[in-house]
């Protein structure tokens, strides 16, 4: 199944990246299509922050080039949001000025880009916690302040990573069935890191499988049939049970 | 911590503090250490004659010169040390070497090329104050968490917004506390300077009074410019809240 050059979002192009002797990615090629959420699946080290801190123009690539939208990136970009693995929220400003930040940093006035974050404070259901600090707030709860403060700047993509894992696994679910609903919603291009397998298969379109260092691709799998049955029968869906199963089998000689 | 409790907390340390000085004093420890309530006595004589005041004004002179330099200058040079390492190279040693240096034996040298009045004595103040303040700024600013940094960079920061929005608060814990340490080291610099250039100010009434053995002026105007330190750094302390809030997480045991 081709996609249309238009309709992809971002793409990478023969990715190399080496911190100093060691190779964490060599050559890596791969297609965003827009729209839609892309996961990152692979074992540990193998390189998945790497890829996405090059996408977001933190990183710089040894070799090779990111474009979105047709234009090659050389820095962040407002194009681009990042939500961050370990939160990166300010400790000492409340959730409403966090959520507002990558807006305070565009030069947005303040009551227009406190009036963009409430909307989005309410969207993530933190509606009431707008005056408490980060260190007032659970994992899951400080997880969906820098969601909402991706959100807040209204970038095309959307770059996650891991945002799930600081969470327990009832919020884990109930985040997942949320990002699905999001992915709708918004049209937006989701780039989505992930260790769990489950996870990918539950709310990615696409997934691309990293081999361990050098890392490239090593396989594409796009989950189609089961996507638009309801959130509690994807999870039953045999399709949904065999892919998973699929991805393990080529994943676990390289847990050892 | 609720207020009051904080309060009496305080109160009672004080008391117990002041008790056993009382005590001390009584025993006697020594012939030249007067009792608290002797010592409180001269205190009241000296602020009722005004020459506690007089002295102040003298002692606070090259004292809050010298702080406003420490503090300005230190923060500056640190925020310069802790962004570039070219700058730390070439600056850490110097603020290293004045935190080691021996005061006392830089004073005649400060004399010769400054003579006996106001710019030692600031001088003094500043070779006390600067050093921690700017070890601590560069220290803190090179530790900025990384990811805060990139967020900052991310959502499309400029480097100036960087420094002011992420940086230097995210330092400012680390920069408040080093600027409590100088300022109580400014505080020594100044008695040392008007006890070793020139007798002038509170250091003046400690040798003086020293010379004609009354102990308990002595230990007055030591108290005195203690209490006055104190209430400087509590007003830092309330600088740093009003300026960040956030600061101030609570202790760990309230939840
Ligand atoms: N700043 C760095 N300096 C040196 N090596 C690094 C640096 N960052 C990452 N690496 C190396 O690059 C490799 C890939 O790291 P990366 O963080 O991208 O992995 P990852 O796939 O995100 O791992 P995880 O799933 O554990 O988060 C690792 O082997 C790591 O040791
Ligand atoms: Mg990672």
């Amino acid at each position: 199944m081709r996609t249309p050059a238009s309709e992809i979002a971002v793409t990478a192009r023969r990715i190399s990246k080496n911190y100093g002797a060691v190779e964490a990615l060599r050559n890596l090629s791969l297609d965003f299509p827009r729209g839609q959420l892309t996961s990152l699946l692979g074992p540990s080290g193998c390189g998945k922050t790497t890829l996405l801190k090059i996408i977001a123009g933190l990183l710089e690539p040894t070799s090779g080039e990111v474009e979105v939208n047709g234009k090659a990136v050389t820095g962040p970009g407002p194009d681009r949001a990042f939500v961050f693995q370990d939160f990166a929220l300010l400790p000492w400003a409340n959730v409403l000025r966090n959520v507002a930040f990558g807006l305070e940093l565009r030069g947005i006035a303040r009551s227009e880009r406190e009036a963009i974050a409430e909307g989005y404070i309410r969207n993530v259901g933190l509606a009431g916690f707008e005056a408490s600090y980060p260190h007032e707030l659970s994992g899951g709860m400080r997880q969906r302040v820098g969601l909402a403060r991706a959100l807040s700047v209204d970038a095309q993509v959307l770059l996650m990573d891991e945002p799930f894992s600081a969470v327990d696994e009832q919020t884990r679910r109930k985040f997942q069935e949320d990002l699905l609903s999001l992915v709708q919603r918004e049209a937006k291009t989701f780039i989505f890191v992930t260790h769990s397998i489950e996870e990918a298969v539950y709310v990615s379109d696409q997934i691309a499988i990293l081999l361990p260092r050098p890392s490239r691709v090593s396989e594409i799998i796009r989950p189609g049939g089961f996507r638009n049955k309801g959130a509690d029968q994807i999870r039953r869906d045999p399709e949904y049970l065999d892919i998973v199963d699929e991805i393990w089998a080529s994943l676990r000689r390289y847990v050892e | 911590m609720m207020p009051q409790r904080s309060l009496m907390l305080t109160l009672l340390s004080a008391g117990l503090v002041f008790g056993a000085w009382q005590i001390a004093g009584m025993i006697p420890v020594s012939y030249a250490f007067p009792t608290f309530l002797e010592t409180m006595s001269a205190l009241l004589r000296m602020v009722l004659d005004g020459t506690l005041f007089v002295a102040f004004g003298e002692t606070l002179k090259p004292l809050l010169v010298g702080i406003a330099i420490s503090a300005a200058l230190g923060i500056g040079l640190g925020l310069w040390i802790g962004l570039s390492s070219w700058f730390d190279w070439l600056f850490s040693p110097i603020f290293i070497v004045m935190q080691a240096a021996p005061l006392a034996a830089l004073i005649p040298l400060l004399v010769m090329v400054y003579g006996i009045g106001l710019t030692s004595k600031v001088f003094v103040v500043c070779i006390m104050a600067m050093p921690v303040i700017v070890l601590n700024t560069s220290g803190a600013v090179r530790n900025t968490p990384t990811p805060l940094k990139e967020m900052g960079r991310s959502f499309l920061g400029s480097e100036r917004d960087i420094v002011l929005k992420i940086i230097l608060p995210a330092a400012s814990p680390i920069i408040f506390s080093g600027l409590r340490l100088g300022v109580s080291a400014g505080f020594i610099g100044a008695v040392l300077a008007e006890l070793k250039i020139t007798p002038t100010g509170v250091g003046d009434i400690i040798s003086y009074s020293r010379s004609i053995a009354d102990y308990p002026s002595m230990y007055a105007a030591i108290f005195s410019i203690i209490v006055l330190a104190v209430l400087f750094l509590n007003l830092l302390e309330r600088l740093e809240d009003f300026l960040f809030e956030g600061n101030n997480r609570g202790y760990a045991s309230d939840t």
